[in-house]
């Protein structure tokens, strides 16, 4: 047996299903240990006071919201490469999620903007990339609600989508490339992290929660998205909790 | 307790960042729940194709 089975959504539908309640549990996990640590243990910041706060919920959503885009990036290259039916609907089942995390990063941008830098928003580099990203975002969903024959939604979709991960790196650099409000990365591959290890490991521990949530919520969602585009199909019907759904 | 929940003074930003991410959250669970199930509602009304 091989992973290529699985491309198949006859064969991911169950899987699926048997592996979201495992990451929704350790998001859930990730989430109590994480605000634990960021509201329990980890101090008051000397300059922020207790404003900093919104960094285990900001930067674990704003990275979310780029690592979304990457994976739908990939599955959209996956589509139009082979034409597989699955990659397609993983992209479209990431797209409300990848929304979701990109609005969350910014209004609690926004919220820690206002006492930090006396400004709710700013039309700097990164919140105006990132505010782009929201509307990426959108206008895939858009697009494909706009198209009726799902495998030419699937083919514009995997298009816009690829065309516009050319704003992930502009997301990602901006900080540097541009004079902004927005302060630089704390947190690099490439350098030690410049911010206390308590505070570091809240954060982390928050990311690793919303890495699950969205890999639990994706994968329900891509559950749905099958039956949605499969019904019909014979593997569908013989489905033991359908049947007990019409029963 | 309600030294905490003042947050120093910023608890309109903490809260309300965590507060409308929580919400965020409830509101995305949900409705893919009910997508769940109106999909498979649909599916299960669905007539299968006969195998050709």
């Amino acid at each position: 047996m091989s992973l290529y089975r699985y491309s198949s959504p006859a064969a991911f539908y169950p899987l699926a299903g048997m592996m979201a309640p495992w990451f929704a549990g350790a998001a859930l996990l990730c989430t109590v240990a994480g605000l634990w640590i960021g509201f329990g243990i980890a101090p008051t910041d000397f300059q922020q006071g207790e404003a900093y706060r919104i960094i285990f919920i900001h930067v674990p959503s704003a990275w979310m919201s780029m690592f979304v885009y990457l994976v739908m990036g990939f599955w959209s290259v996956l589509a139009l490469s082979f034409n597989t039916r699955l990659s397609a609907m993983m992209a479209q089942a990431l797209a409300p999620t990848g929304a979701i995390m990109t609005f969350v990063a910014l209004w609690t941008g926004a919220l820690w903007g206002r006492p930090t830098w006396g400004t709710y928003w700013a039309w700097d580099a990164r919140m105006t990339s990132e505010l782009i990203l929201l509307f990426l975002y959108f206008g895939v969903m858009a697009l494909r609600s706009a198209i009726d024959d799902p495998r030419r939604a699937d083919r514009a979709c995997a298009v816009l989508t690829i065309v516009g991960s050319v704003n992930i790196p502009i997301i990602y650099f901006s900080v540097q490339w541009w004079n902004t409000l927005h302060q630089g990365a704390s947190v690099s591959l490439t350098a030690a992290p410049k911010m206390a290890s308590i505070m570091l490991l809240g954060m982390l521990v928050m990311s690793f929660a919303a890495w699950f949530y969205a890999i639990a919520v994706v994968l329900w969602r891509v559950q749905a998205i099958i039956l949605e585009r499969e019904r019909g199909a014979a593997w569908v019907a013989e489905l033991p909790k359908l049947r007990s759904a019409v029963a | 307790m309600s030294e905490f929940l003042a947050m120093g003074g910023y608890a309109f930003y903490v809260w309300g960042s965590y507060g409308v991410a929580a919400i965020a959250i409830v509101v995305e669970i949900v409705s893919v729940r009910a997508r769940r199930r109106a999909a498979a509602r649909l599916a299960a009304a669905t007539r299968p194709e006969q195998p050709k």
